[in-house]
């Protein structure tokens, strides 16, 4: 990359000061940026790291969100309710909104939404491993709203100061919609929870089927993450995995007590000491496997995404096709007019 | 059942049906941007299902408790989604015949005016959206042309239902069936589309759908549909 080409500024410096800084003079503005809480812009100069850091996890997260339209969207033909139907749907939608957001996000980096769904279809990408759980009953889509949603809105409103301006912006959007999903996630366990005996047990045998993997979400424990202590330098994140594992738990458990469901965790207590609930081990066995692509749903998910695509490809040609005629006739109709 | 009812029920059952049938391309939709249109589409549709179903009754209880036969929605919006041409071409069918159904209901003193009055603003969308990619598809590349020629073929002989009176809804079928012909006409020709020279009523008569005989693969939709909701029986949601 030419990381000083003339039109890349270094961060709150004008292009005539910048054009005589060099390279280790475009690291020192970037680093007093970062260090003083300002926003990178495209078109600013950045690390070639930093730049590659955030194209990995932008496109990471808007893979996520529309691989995860596939756990919710098996419910839709099947919501018990036209009143939860539509709910279903307009999150289902709000989660391809956001894959847009996030999309258009990574592309202000230099990278395009064609490279990376490549990268996705190819398995050379990765999303979060929680979207390869299955959901079995209806509650799944409850457990999903409360735990997954809750969880990445623990994760994603610290995103909302990340040093990166585009990406920063992008989340503030998407943990809006995030925290509407979450609250009706928690509102249809709650009706299951309050329903009918069968309608309670399948709210909790929801809840025990998605807790361990939320937890997972948040990422290996801080002594084996091989990019926390990077991105917390440059801002891109703020708090560690643990740190914010820690914050979801407690902010869950107060939460599955006024559900009147139970959490599987044995060794899950309030610890006065540390002011914090302590709980039990994770499976990072389980969390690795499911990495690696032996998760129960993997091989769905990624066959899905890709099917979606090839059959959709002879659409998008059809659509370029009919924009290059048009677009060719406009041209030959100007022309003609001058 | 009163004739607003069951007028209520045939326009409720229409949209509701079209609407679950746009809510099976959710994870499948051929580009991101269409993900957003078709789930869109779909809300709209339900938004506009449950006001109709709520003037007839209770809308769970008619949209999960009643059989195949009880249905009153055209064999039109049942239709399996096919590929997306044959998605296209069945929104487009149906949602120009909303739009011209819906705009005259709203300037009524019927008690649909008030849903209509605000449909026609959604319908107006989805009939852009339905169009633009008629032109796409039919004037794109040779396999879109031959797919959305397909299309419009296969969904033909299911037109002709649309344009059967609904008792209590106080509309000009004819000049409905007439501008319809005319705006279909119109947006095949500039997609480069030939108008079927089929007729638009299978062998069995047109309203078939509206008396509750629908094609085989809606008792499955709805199977699907109901499932979870009979297996509670009594249980709020």
């Amino acid at each position: 990359m030419a990381t000083a080409a003339p039109q890349h500024q270094a961060a709150g410096t004008r292009p005539d000061q910048a054009a005589d800084l060099g390279e280790a003079g475009f690291q020192a503005v970037f680093d007093a940026a970062v260090a003083a809480d300002e926003r990178i812009e495209p078109r600013d100069w950045m690390p070639d790291a930093y730049r590659a850091t955030l194209v990995r996890q932008i496109a990471q997260h808007a893979h996520s969100e529309i691989i995860g339209m596939q756990p919710e969207a098996n419910w839709i033909t099947r919501a018990p309710s036209l009143r939860r139907k539509a709910i279903l749907m307009a999150k289902v939608q709000d989660e391809a909104g956001h894959g847009l957001y996030l999309y258009s996000a990574a592309e202000t980096l230099g990278t395009s939404r064609d490279e990376l769904l490549d990268k996705l279809h190819s398995g050379r990408q990765k999303y979060s491993s929680i979207f390869n759980y299955p959901t079995l009953t209806w509650a799944d889509v409850g457990a999903i709203g409360w735990l997954v949603d809750g969880a990445a809105i623990t994760n994603q409103v610290p995103l909302c100061r990340c040093s990166y301006g585009p990406y920063a912006r992008a989340m503030v959007r998407v943990c809006k919609e995030e925290s509407f999903h979450q609250r009706q996630g928690y509102e249809l366990l709650l009706a299951l929870s309050r329903g009918t005996e069968a309608q309670h047990a399948m709210a909790q045998d929801a809840v025990d089927r998605w807790w361990w993997p939320s937890l997972m979400m948040f990422g290996p424990p801080d002594d084996e993450s091989a990019h926390s202590a990077q991105s917390m330098v440059w801002k891109i994140k703020r708090h560690s995995n643990d740190e914010l594992r820690q914050r979801f738990v407690d902010i869950c458990v107060p939460q599955a007590e006024s559900l009147g469901l139970t959490l599987p965790d044995p060794e899950l207590r309030w610890n006065e000491e540390r002011g914090h609930h302590d709980f039990g081990p994770i499976d990072w066995t389980e969390f690795k496997e499911v990495l690696k692509g032996n998760g129960p749903c993997n091989e769905q998910r990624i066959t899905q995404r890709r099917r979606a695509h090839e059959e959709g490809a002879w659409v998008r040609e059809a659509a370029a096709a009919h924009a290059a005629k048009h677009s060719t006739k406009a041209t030959t109709h100007e022309g003609r007019a001058a | 059942m009163t004739d607003t009812a069951a007028a209520a029920l045939a326009l409720g059952d229409d949209a509701l049906v079209l609407s679950h049938r746009l809510g099976e391309w959710a994870g499948h939709a051929p580009v991101l941007e269409e993900e957003v249109a078709l789930a869109n589409i779909a809300l709209d549709l339900l938004g506009q299902a449950r006001v109709l179903l709520s003037m007839a009754g209770d809308e769970d209880e008619l949209a999960y408790l009643r059989e195949e036969r009880a249905f009153r929605n055209t064999q039109l919006v049942e239709q399996p989604n096919g590929d997306f041409a044959h998605t296209i071409a069945r929104q487009l069918f149906f949602s120009t015949y909303q739009l011209l159904l819906h705009t005259q209901l709203a300037a009524t003193d019927s008690p649909f005016a008030p849903l209509a009055a605000k449909a026609v603003k959604e319908v107006a969308y989805h009939q852009d959206h339905a169009e633009q990619w008629t032109l796409r598809l039919g004037d794109g590349t040779d396999e879109s042309h031959a797919r959305m020629q397909r299309a419009v073929d296969a969904l033909w002989r299911f037109t002709g239902e649309l344009f059967q009176p609904v008792p209590a809804l106080p509309v000009d079928w004819q000049k409905i069936q007439e501008t319809w012909t005319a705006r279909v006409t119109d947006v095949l020709g500039r997609a480069g589309l030939a108008v079927p020279a089929g007729p638009q009523t299978g062998a069995w008569s047109a309203g078939a759908g509206r008396q509750g005989l629908h094609t085989e693969s809606f008792g499955r939709m709805l199977a699907e549909m109901q499932h979870l909701h009979r297996s509670h029986p009594g249980a709020s949601w």
